[in-house]
């Protein structure tokens, strides 16, 4: 809401400077968003009047004018074609200021020139304020103001501050609301204005329309007056710069008023051309489906039952609170006039507008609820300034149709209680004096209070609370802390401690953490070769999103890890490691809600990292949460992988099945490609929930060995395909009580290695806990090793 | 024979004085102290001598004897310790040479911020609660006192799944599932991802994060509120911060309050981060509304409480100086290392 410094005066005193204006009001809670001073950089620019026009002596398009600005005559040369003798003009004296600089004495084509007339751009003013200005060349006043006066005054230059309105203060979307407020926040009276309305026409309102409310709910109240002989014309140069200023563009006397009131009032008014409404009467209706209205927009509106609208005898004439209708317009020709000030349910107005993609000034105040007592008020206010501007005679009397008289809400007022709510120790007086600023009336002696009609958000104790605190000041609550509380355990769940577990462990491998958006691209699938029909495509869709790249919640997270690495080769840096712990989010059959499922999501490349790099991360993961068992299995079907480089990794949960945990691998090469990430990039994707099921923070200390152990190594030639996994678990099982660790040293290929063979050498160890071992008991465990080896794997000992 | 021993001795102390290694040593100590060096030559003949000279030259043989085996351990040592001063000086590396230890990983800058937020709070007797991101139009709104249709809804410019179905706008329902299943005392903190439909620019990103905290009990005042925030602008920007509440509405709290910090690059005289006004806008804050607490079953006429919300990306670009929003979900790596 744009408010103009000098129209606020019309109704409170603002005794202070506009920086302490703003910042009272802020901190009384009227957001001020911005201040526009129009005549800001103005300075020195005065009327004068051009006494006497030549030509130039030396230049065509120029002319030499003496000017009058009271004080003296100036001579000054300008190419403005449109300037005359006895015009009055804004003259830019030598040393004034313009938005666009200082005004130097100067010679023009060897004439000396003492100022610059100044067209309206000059002056940084719109033709919105000053409508009779010519689009090209020197603002010419109206009549005859007074030489050598202040522009800014002869214009009415203000400062207008734009405050921020919360959906809570429709009463603020006004002058008057604003008035009032920054009365209660400079400790000013708000100054009542008596509204007289002659109502020259005589008559009887009530003989030439009729009002109607079928629909109650959505209409309390309708209220109409007539204006006969009218005179539609441009309104005066006052209300239309006010009304620029404020925002709204000047069109013609009636449609200003109208615009005019509701800024200084906050209730919209509707005007219709009376002689166009069929029957003389007003019916207030919902709409019957598939009704059409053509609204003033030249547009073909269909209706619906839900939609509220203003009707004559036949059919609609207007969508209630949205627009009028092109069948009941304000034209030229209009001869009488039907004035509409009403009150609308808010939700309704939301509704219809926003089905018709409209959304007025208008609109918006009804959205929020108006004050139902602001009707009558406001009309009045119109009719005035119709008799004020001559535009019209006013009717006596008001169709006034009040469905729901409005009720005074009597409310209690609890000192102490609002004390003890705010942490404070005001007095009672000092609250009454706060209340009675904000036009509550409050009773002492019944301990009541009751909130004007204007303030719809005042229902219950706690909006007292706030109006009290308000203007006692936020600033001035002493602080307190909970002193005196029932004290309470902080401490986090056991989820969460396990994702610092995760987060810790990731950092410590070396892993930056990163963070990336939860949506997906349909399009991204085919990307990671993720076939048709595969789950990962089935997400949950936006019905609103930013565009069809984001229209899903991610059901992978694997794209953006890809993004992530291909941003940071685009821009040539060689090596990264990097991690996330977010959410990617499925549907679920016949559940209002997804099922969110935190993943981890590792991705590296560069010369530091490879599948076992990876595959350590994971291990050190497993390890750090505890859990013991788990099995690493090679995958060879995963669609956005290498299929000879990656692996799946199974742990045992506590139901002891051995379930899925996580994926790891080389990215497909095709993969790699679509996303330009490096060939060779690592990826690993764990479902976090799985690991914190099959995890475990309990530790027992196992004693020390007390006795040596015995070393054995142990290379022996397989084929190619056996999997060295597969050597260490049959190791494990037929190594006897006493193999203690087995671990690999070496893969060999080459001499003295068969092709498709490959030498595997391991390190065993045995001990025992009570005894020294004997060579014996050794040779017999790597006998039977051996022996196993050598009848599943066909595995040979290599010499 | 004692002028004999004598010579021998002097001689023999000047020859370990010059020894230049460990086997010239070696050598020397046969020579002098062996089966066939030189002074035990001299002893032999001391069958030749008187009996009363025999113990005289004995002792001073003893005595030489001792003074040779102590010359030559400490030249042994001096040689020791040349030679591996020697070596020493050969092993010199260039310590100025860069580490090799691989670097640990760095949290994400709206982690650490998170964190800090966490710890603060968790000191406080506060629980982290968490709820689901794709979250009812019931939970996100309408037990918040903003029914369909509020006005108040036009500011959310809120993600839709479905009519019934948000992702969620801030972590307020994660607010309202606590306190449906939860009796006060009511302490919690709920940090989260949330959306609004805003387009990626510097200052705005449709997926940020939230830690919005409550706190729910008899007797909550205001004043705890105001107290709570002072405490944790300190604990966040530093021991001299100032907290300023700025009166506002939001349909889920009454009173309801903007909260700026006295800017920490200036100090409330006005620069860059602060955009000149000495203050910058941290969160919204408010006493819970009695409609929220209603709609929870809880009894406003009982209870009383506190609810605040701040936006984690705001607070990490004002801390760490950032100016694009973007550098937090870009991940660019040598970005990331800065943390
Ligand atoms: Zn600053």
């Amino acid at each position: 809401m744009k408010a103009p410094i000098k129209w606020l005066k019309d109704y409170v005193n603002i005794n202070v400077s506009i920086k302490e204006y703003i910042d009272a009001m802020t901190m009384s809670g009227s957001k001020v968003e911005g201040i526009e001073d129009m005549a800001g950089g103005i300075e020195n620019v005065v009327v004068g009047k051009i006494i006497s026009l030549e030509k130039h002596p030396n230049a065509d398009k120029l002319v030499v004018c003496k000017v009058d600005v009271g004080t003296e005559v100036l001579q000054v040369v300008t190419g403005a074609p449109n300037v005359k003798e006895g015009d009055y003009i804004p003259l830019a004296k030598v040393g004034a200021k313009l938005p666009g600089g200082e005004i130097k004495a100067s010679k023009l084509r060897g004439v000396e020139s003492y100022g610059m007339m100044c067209s309206i751009d000059e002056l940084n003013l719109t033709k919105d304020y000053l409508p009779d200005a010519p689009d090209d060349g020197v603002y010419i006043f109206n009549g005859t103001p007074e030489l050598g006066a202040d522009v800014k005054d002869v214009l009415d230059l203000d400062k207008v501050v734009e405050f921020e309105i919360t959906s809570n203060r429709p009463d603020c979307l006004s002058v008057i609301g604003l008035a009032r407020e920054t009365a209660a926040t400079l400790g000013q009276d708000f100054t009542e204005r008596k509204i007289t309305v002659k109502e020259e026409a005589g008559g009887d309102v009530n003989e030439l329309i009729s009002i109607e409310i079928q629909n109650p709910e959505l209409c309390s109240r309708y209220a109409a007056r007539v204006v006969k002989d009218i005179k539609i014309e441009p309104s005066p140069a006052w209300m239309q710069r006010r009304l620029a200023a404020a925002g709204m563009r000047p069109i013609n006397n009636i449609v200003d008023i109208t615009n005019y009131v509701m800024l200084e009032y906050g209730q919209p008014l509707h005007a219709f051309d009376l002689e166009k409404i069929q029957g003389s009467k007003i019916v207030v209706r919902t709409a019957k489906e598939e009704e059409v209205i053509r609204t003033l927009d030249g547009q073909d509106r269909t209706l619906d039952s839900e939609m509220l609208v203003i009707c004559d005898e036949n059919c609609p004439v207007a969508v209630a609170g949205v627009m009028g209708g092109e069948n009941s317009e304000v034209t030229d020709d209009t001869r009488v006039l039907l004035l509409e000030s009403a009150n609308f349910k808010g939700s309704s107005v939301r509704i219809t507008g926003k089905k018709m993609g409209l959304r007025s000034e208008a609109a918006i105040r009804f959205e929020k609820g108006l004050d139902i007592e602001n009707t009558i008020p406001a009309i009045n206010r119109c009719a005035e300034l119709i008799e004020l501007l001559g535009a019209g005679k006013v009717v006596k009397g008001i169709a006034d149709c009040n469905c729901k008289p409005y009720e005074e809400r009597v409310m209690k007022l609890e000192p102490d209680r609002i004390n003890s709510f705010l942490g404070t120790e005001i007095s009672l007086d000092e609250m009454v004096r706060i209340l009675n600023s904000l036009s509550f009336k409050v009773d002492t002696n019944n301990m009541t209070v009751i909130p004007p009609s204007f303030r719809n958000d005042i229902t219950q104790f706690a909006d007292l609370c706030e109006e009290v605190a308000r203007f006692y000041g936020y600033n001035n609550i002493k602080s307190s802390l909970l002193s005196g509380k029932e004290s309470t355990q902080g401490k986090k769940t056991y989820k969460q401690k396990m994702e610092d577990v995760i987060r810790y462990t990731m950092m410590s491998c070396g892993l930056n953490e990163i963070y990336t958006l939860s949506f997906a691209s349909p399009k991204v699938y085919d990307r990671i070769n993720i076939p048709e029909d595969h789950y990962l495509r089935n997400a949950v869709v936006i019905s609103n999103p930013l565009g069809e790249d984001f229209s899903l919640m991610r059901t992978t997270t694997l794209p953006d890890m890809l993004k992530v690495i291909s941003t940071n080769t685009n821009r040539n840096i060689p090596e990264a490691a990097l991690f996330e712990l977010a959410y990617v989010y499925f549907p679920v059959e016949g559940e209002i809600l997804a099922d969110e499922r935190s993943t981890l999501t590792i991705g590296m490349y560069g010369k530091t990292s490879d599948f076992f790099v990876l595959k350590g991360a994971m291990e050190e993961l497993l390890s750090a949460m505890g859990i013991k068992e788990y099995e690493f299995r090679p995958e060879q079907n995963a669609q956005s992988f290498h299929p000879g480089r990656t692996a799946k990794l199974f742990i045992r949960n506590k139901d002891n099945e051995m379930v899925y945990a996580a994926i790891l691998g080389e990215v497909h090469p095709e993969v790699a490609e679509n996303f330009e990430c490096p060939k060779r990039t690592y990826i690993a994707m764990a479902d976090v929930q799985v690991l914190i099921d099959a995890s475990s923070v309990e530790k027992q200390y196992k004693q020390l060995p007390k006795f040596p152990a015995i070393t054995r190594d142990l290379a022996v030639v397989v084929k190619d395909e056996v999997y060295v996994g597969q050597l260490m678990d049959l190791i494990e099982q037929k190594g006897g009580e006493y193999l203690e660790e087995v671990s690999l040293f070496d893969v060999y290929k080459g001499e003295q290695v068969a092709d498709s063979m490959k030498s595997v050498a391991f390190a065993l160890s045995f001990r025992a806990q009570e005894r020294t071992l004997t060579d014996e008991d050794v040779n017999i465990a790597m006998e039977r090793i051996l022996k196993n080896l050598e009848k599943t794997f066909d595995a040979q000992l290599r010499a | 024979m004692k002028q004999q021993l004598e010579s021998i001795q002097k001689q023999a102390m000047e020859k370990l004085a010059q020894a230049s290694d460990l086997k010239e040593l070696e050598e020397l100590k046969v020579a002098y102290l062996g089966k066939k060096g030189e002074l035990t030559q001299i002893l032999k003949g001391m069958g030749t001598l008187s009996p009363q000279e025999r113990p005289i030259i004995g002792q001073l043989a003893n005595e030489i004897r001792g003074s040779l085996e102590e010359g030559i351990l400490s030249a042994k040592n001096r040689l020791t310790r040349e030679l591996r001063n020697e070596r020493l000086k050969a092993e010199v590396i260039d310590v100025t040479m860069p580490g090799k230890m691989r670097p640990v990983g760095k949290k994400h800058p709206l982690t650490t911020v998170m964190d800090e937020m966490k710890d603060f709070f968790l000191g406080l007797g506060y629980e982290i609660a968490e709820g689901p991101e794709i979250e009812l139009d019931y939970n996100s709104f309408e037990a918040l006192n903003i029914p369909k249709n509020h006005p108040a809804r036009d500011a959310q410019d809120t993600f839709y799944i479905s009519e019934n179905v948000v992702l969620r706008p801030h972590t307020s329902p994660v607010q309202i599932r606590h306190m449906m299943s939860n009796t006060p005392p009511i302490r919690i903190i709920c940090p989260g991802r949330v959306y609004r439909s805003d387009t990626v620019d510097a200052t705005h990103s449709p997926v940020f994060h939230q830690v919005e905290g409550l706190v729910v009990d008899k007797g909550v005042t205001m004043g705890d509120l105001v107290g709570t925030l002072q405490a944790f602008a300190k604990a966040i920007f530093g021991e001299n911060s100032r907290i300023r509440l700025r009166p506002h509405h939001f349909p889920f709290t009454e009173p309801s309050a903007e909260v700026d910090v006295s800017c920490w690059g200036c100090d409330c005289s006005g620069c860059r981060i602060c955009k000149g006004e000495g203050w910058v806008e941290i969160l919204g804050a408010g006493m819970v509304h009695p409609n929220v607490l209603r709609e929870c079953k809880i009894d406003p006429d009982i209870y009383s409480g506190f609810a605040f919300g701040v936006g984690v990306e705001r607070i990490t670009m004002g801390k760490y100086g950032i100016d694009d929003m973007r550098l937090l979900f870009e991940n660019d790596v040598r970005f990331l290392k800065q943390f």
